[in-house]
């Protein structure tokens, strides 16, 4: 489902040798598969995610999404593939604040010119299943921190993706908010087959996954050997 | 690796437009603040242009009314029967009319005599206009053909004549039926040289008044139907008749010279829109690219979810079209409101009719204006949507893409430069004047932002670093990342120019009209004084208290050769297209040895004398008319005085200010060779009141019968009410102008707001003062208005200067009070807005307005 081989990313600076803060990663996961990427501040999560995500471009090495060598699509392609086949959770939720709980929802369907009552319907479900079908008409702003994740979180799944990002989803939620919304995103990662890709701080969080890959200054750490 | 394509994705335009629609939730006050930018300036150019197309009807109205029918066509001999064969082929209805000069005496008035212009009139005559008399009956009775005659209101009042009295013609006597109010066909100055005599055409034969020879001016009057090609039959008629020396006036013609009239005030109007409409877009574009900013995350995270770059691009593009339709929409109902007001303030001082109707051309065309250049200039901060890349929904510092130059940046400033241009040229009656303010404007547009970019430099280079925290500060904030410098310097900088051109332009403009049309110019002319009587003319109103203020000798010449050619040659060569005019006319030339203040000397010296003996005589030649005949310096004419062959060569060029009413010459000679010319006098003097005046006349009439007078008070009158009217219309037009560049400061600063907000609130947590934060904002305001006003004062007056040199012509005026006022009220507001726009965040909690802003 997700396939990277040696992906760098490298900065140019002035006067001075490129600064790289991603070294030659490598990984693949499977239909379903889920990966937490961890690691220190700096260490290249983010920039590791966003490159797997088509959200930039490496300077070196291939991703393939569903297949799709994202490296030879233009910008406009890549934002395609990931209507099509990838979700979004950020750390900080990331809702229009201009759209409703429902209309947020439905963003990435109406991308797509797949709006409609038929839609709709699925998305009032989703936020239904997110326990907020009574909030659907309220915007960002009346709305907690847990209840915006929430709304993102049905957001990510409309488009039924083949494979969910989550950058720090519980990075600015309280531990009983974050609990719940770790549950939603493992239940609703099993219930619809997703692959599921997150960067975390949070141990446990990384625990739950069924993959790790630990970075340090832009290199995987090879992971130790469980314990028998 | 197995590569499939990425799945092809239908661009929803209704995505789009809902999207627009629903992401402008939040912000549609804002939006819609940001579009009464360009209501002003689109008002002003709906209303100038629909108040422009009313005159102009107006005008072509006023032309058919000032001539009394489509054509006319006269010559000095009677027409051949090929010529009047063609002209009744022409179609349509023709008359006749004699006109020409002859003795008239009142035998109720001790039998005084006077030369006036006698006019024939057949009934159909005038077919446009109105033939007014006092009483109205009297132009009925002219038309009846009864032995009647109608006398220039002014010869009544000057011998003291009333309707019924006799007056004695050639060898009749009629009754006086009234007295003459209005009647096309007569230009002013042949009116102000005599008195109009109407009678019918059926009466002349009568009184044998027809055998007057070649002093009789045969006219001919056409009425064609509409739609018919006049001009080109005049053309037709010229160069078969060439011989016949038929002289043609049209009502294309007239229109002309009245069109001419009012051009240095319509060249200011338009400008105004220009104007108007201009700061109102840079004030879109301005609030577009604070807005926009704020929009890059939604953006990004659309970006996340699919969005296309064009997608997200879009949404704001719908967004800036809406602010664009609403502006113009707005602009439009205000600019029509205007309209329909104007005739309330107008149409008691115009000097003719004006039906005061919505023009719809008028209105589409200031309509689509406003959207046009209110899109064109929101285009250039929407760019930045297309390059925001869906990394910053991960890390918000990205903001926009890498800084790689946008080719279609340029595209769209050509687009900007040719709509602008276009624009300009088609609001200004030259295109010349069109291109030349574009260029000022993008001169100014470079300015200030060299001195931006300076201002910004020196701010971080120069300003000591142990200065007290708020002063370092609020100079920080010129020179940090994302400053404003740039920004604001071009708003207030732009903004100061453009509204200080206007007052400058503005006062120019009134000291030329208040020149020409009132003061201490001579009011009343006295015409036909023979060379013997001018002393005593002198004498006489010395004892009437009222000085000779102008006394020009005339003597009447005509040319015979033209750069050594006999006359007669040149005007049958094809090839020096000189109007044939200039040639044959009968020249009223004066002499005398100083210019006037009516004119300045252009080329060559002045020769004031001359020894009487000279052989070639130094003459004076005004400008037009040197142009038009295709002579200069050096140049040699002949001239036929009465007979006496003379020589002379041009060695000095004059302009000359026609419109003041003064006697002005077009070829001037110095003194010593035309005194015993056989010549007459044009006198003037100028009475305070209109009693005064009728007892000056009575008196002159008294002792030198043979003089005419004609009074000017009350055309000066006239002219002074209508520039009365022309200034209170340039100056609510300049209003418009002034708060266009208002709206657009305080939208420049209130975009502050939104970009301070969360420094404010940092500073505010850290634990400063309310006083703290408002004297830093203060600061960077303070030196952002004085400097954006100072330069914009300095670029006024330069384009001033050469607005008034180029284009209206006339000695610039430079109020050093306005542009002292401009500094001082761009400062004070600039300040104010500032203060008022961030009041609300630092009167309030800091976690609250974080809240609101969300």
């Amino acid at each position: 489902m997700l396939e990277v081989q040696g992906l760098t990313k490298s900065y140019p600076a002035a006067g001075r040798e490129p600064l790289t803060v991603l070294k030659a990663v490598d990984f693949t996961l499977a239909p379903g598969d889920s990966l937490a990427i961890i690691g220190p501040s700096g260490s290249g999560k983010t920039t590791l995610l966003g490159l797997c995500a088509g959200l930039d471009r490496p300077s070196s090495g291939t991703v393939s999404i569903a297949g799709i060598s994202i490296g030879t699509l233009t910008e406009d392609g890549r934002a395609a593939v990931r209507n099509a086949h990838v979700g979004f959770v950020f750390q900080n939720f990331q809702l229009i604040p201009t759209l409703t709980a429902l209309e947020n929802v439905m963003v990435p369907l109406e991308l797509r010119g797949d709006g409609g009552p038929a839609r709709e319907a699925e998305a009032q479900a989703l936020l239904e299943r997110v326990g907020l079908g009574a909030r659907s008409g309220h915007y960002p702003i009346q709305l907690s921190g847990g209840e915006q994740q929430r709304v993102a979180l049905a957001r990510a799944f409309i488009n039924q993706p083949k494979i969910l990002f989550c950058d720090e989803p519980t990075g600015n939620l309280d531990g009983e908010t974050a609990h719940k919304i770790i549950d939603l995103i493992f239940g609703l990662n099993r219930e619809k087959g997703t692959t599921l890709v997150l960067v975390t701080h949070d141990a446990e969080l990384a625990a739950r996954c069924a993959r790790t890959l630990r970075l340090k200054n832009g290199s995987v750490v090879p992971e130790a050997a469980p314990a028998a | 690796m197995n590569s499939s394509p990425a799945p092809a994705r239908p661009r929803s335009l209704r995505f789009i437009l809902s999207m627009a629609w629903r992401d402008s939730r939040a912000s549609r006050r804002r939006l819609l603040l940001f579009s009464l930018s360009i209501v002003l300036g689109v008002a002003a150019l709906v209303a100038i242009g629909s108040v422009g197309d009313n005159l102009r009807s107006a005008i072509d109205q006023e032309a058919r009314g000032l001539l009394g029918a489509d054509l006319e066509v006269s010559s000095r001999s009677a027409l051949t029967p090929e010529a009047n064969t063609f002209l009744q082929s022409l179609g349509g209805t023709a008359t006749t009319e004699f006109t020409f000069p002859s003795m008239i005496v009142f035998p109720t008035a001790g039998s005084q005599t006077r030369l006036v212009t006698l006019r024939g009139m057949e009934p159909a005559y005038p077919f446009y206009g109105k033939f007014l008399t006092d009483p109205p009956q009297a132009a009925s009775q002219i038309s009846a053909g009864e032995p009647v005659v109608v006398l220039e209101a002014t010869l009544l009042t000057q011998f003291g004549l009333k309707p019924g009295d006799p007056v004695k013609l050639g060898t009749g006597t009629f009754k006086i039926a009234g007295g003459l109010l209005k009647i096309p066909g007569d230009s002013t100055g042949l009116t102000a040289m005599s008195p109009r005599v109407i009678l019918p055409m059926a009466q002349l034969e009568s009184a044998g008044l027809t055998g007057k020879g070649s002093l009789v001016r045969h006219r001919s009057f056409f009425k064609f139907p509409d739609g018919f090609d006049t001009d080109a039959r005049v053309r037709e008629l010229k160069e078969n008749f060439r011989d016949l020396k038929l002289n043609t006036d049209t009502v294309a013609e007239r229109k002309k010279g009245l069109g001419k009239a009012v051009e240095s005030v319509d060249s200011f109007l338009s400008l105004v829109g220009f104007i108007a409409l201009f700061l109102g877009a840079i004030g879109v574009a301005s609030a577009m690219h604070v807005y926009v900013r704020q929009k890059l995350i939604t953006v990004a995270v659309l970006r996340c979810l699919g969005a296309s770059a064009w997608q997200g691009f879009a949404v704001y593009l719908i967004q800036g079209l809406g602010i664009g339709l609403a502006g113009a929409a707005l602009g439009t109902a205000l600019g029509v409101a205007l309209q329909q007001t104007l005739p309330l303030i107008a149409k008691p001082w115009l000097p003719f009719e004006v039906d005061f109707a919505i023009s719809w051309p008028q209105v589409l065309q200031g309509f689509a204006s406003g959207v046009i250049i209110c899109v064109l200039f929101t285009l250039l901060p929407l760019l930045a949507v297309r390059r925001v890349t869906p990394l910053s929904a991960l890390r918000s510092s990205l903001g926009e893409g890498a800084g790689r130059p946008d080719p279609l940046r340029w595209f769209i400033w050509l687009a900007i430069g040719i709509a602008v241009t276009a624009f300009a040229i088609q609001q200004t009656p030259r295109w010349q004047v069109g291109v030349g303010f574009v260029t000022a404007l993008l001169l100014a547009f470079g300015i200030l932002t060299t001195l931006a970019a300076l201002t910004a430099w020196a701010a971080r280079k120069f300003f000591p670093a142990r200065a007290p925290y708020v002063w370092r500060q609020g100079v920080a904030n010129l020179h940090r990342p994302q400053n404003r410098t740039v920004l604001l310097l071009l708003s207030l900088g732009l903004g100061t120019f453009l509204i200080t051109t206007m007052a400058l332009t503005r006062a120019t403009l009134l000291a030329q009209i208040s020149g020409t049309g009132s003061g201490d110019r001579p009011n009343l002319l006295f015409f036909d004084v023979q060379n013997d009587q001018i002393t005593a003319l002198e004498t006489l109103l010395q004892q009437q208290n009222t000085p000779l203020l102008v006394k020009a000798p005339i003597v009447t010449m005509k040319l015979s050769s033209y750069k050594n050619r006999p006359i007669a040659d040149v005007a049958k060569d094809k090839d020096l297209a000189i109007p044939r005019w200039t040639l044959q006319r009968e020249y009223r030339c004066s002499f005398r040895s100083t210019l006037t203040a009516t004119e300045k000397l252009t080329a060559g010296t002045f020769t004031g004398k001359v020894d009487p003996a000279a052989e070639v005589i130094p003459i004076s030649m005004e400008q037009g008319l040197a142009k038009d005949m295709q002579l200069g310096l050096g140049d040699a004419l002949e001239f036929d005085v009465q007979g006496v062959p003379l020589k002379a060569t041009i060695t000095s060029l004059r302009e000359v200010d026609w419109r003041r009413m003064e006697p002005n010459f077009f070829i001037l000679f110095p003194e010593g060779v035309l005194e015993s010319a056989p010549n007459f006098y044009v006198a003037a003097t100028r009475a305070t009141t209109s009693a005064d005046s009728a007892r000056i006349q009575q008196a002159v009439v008294t002792a030198l019968p043979n003089v005419s007078a004609i009074d000017l008070g009350l055309v000066l009158e006239t002219l002074d009410q209508i520039f009365s009217r022309i200034q209170l219309v340039v100056q609510l037009m300049a209003l418009f102008t002034v708060f266009t560049g208002i709206i657009v400061l305080a939208g420049a600063v209130m975009g502050g707001r939104y970009q301070r907000l969360r420094e404010t609130v940092l500073l505010r947590t850290l634990g400063a003062s309310r006083r703290q934060l408002v004297q830093i904002q203060l600061i960077e305001y303070a030196i952002l208005g004085l400097l954006g006003a100072t330069v914009g004062c300095a670029l006024a007056i330069a384009a001033n200067l050469a607005l008034a040199r180029w284009v209206f012509k006339t000695p610039a005026i430079l109020e050093p009070a306005t542009l002292l006022l401009a500094t001082i009220a761009v400062t004070a507001i600039t300040l104010v807005t500032g203060w008022l726009a961030n009041r609300s965040i630092t009167d309030h909690p800091p976690l609250e307005i974080l809240r609101e802003e969300t």
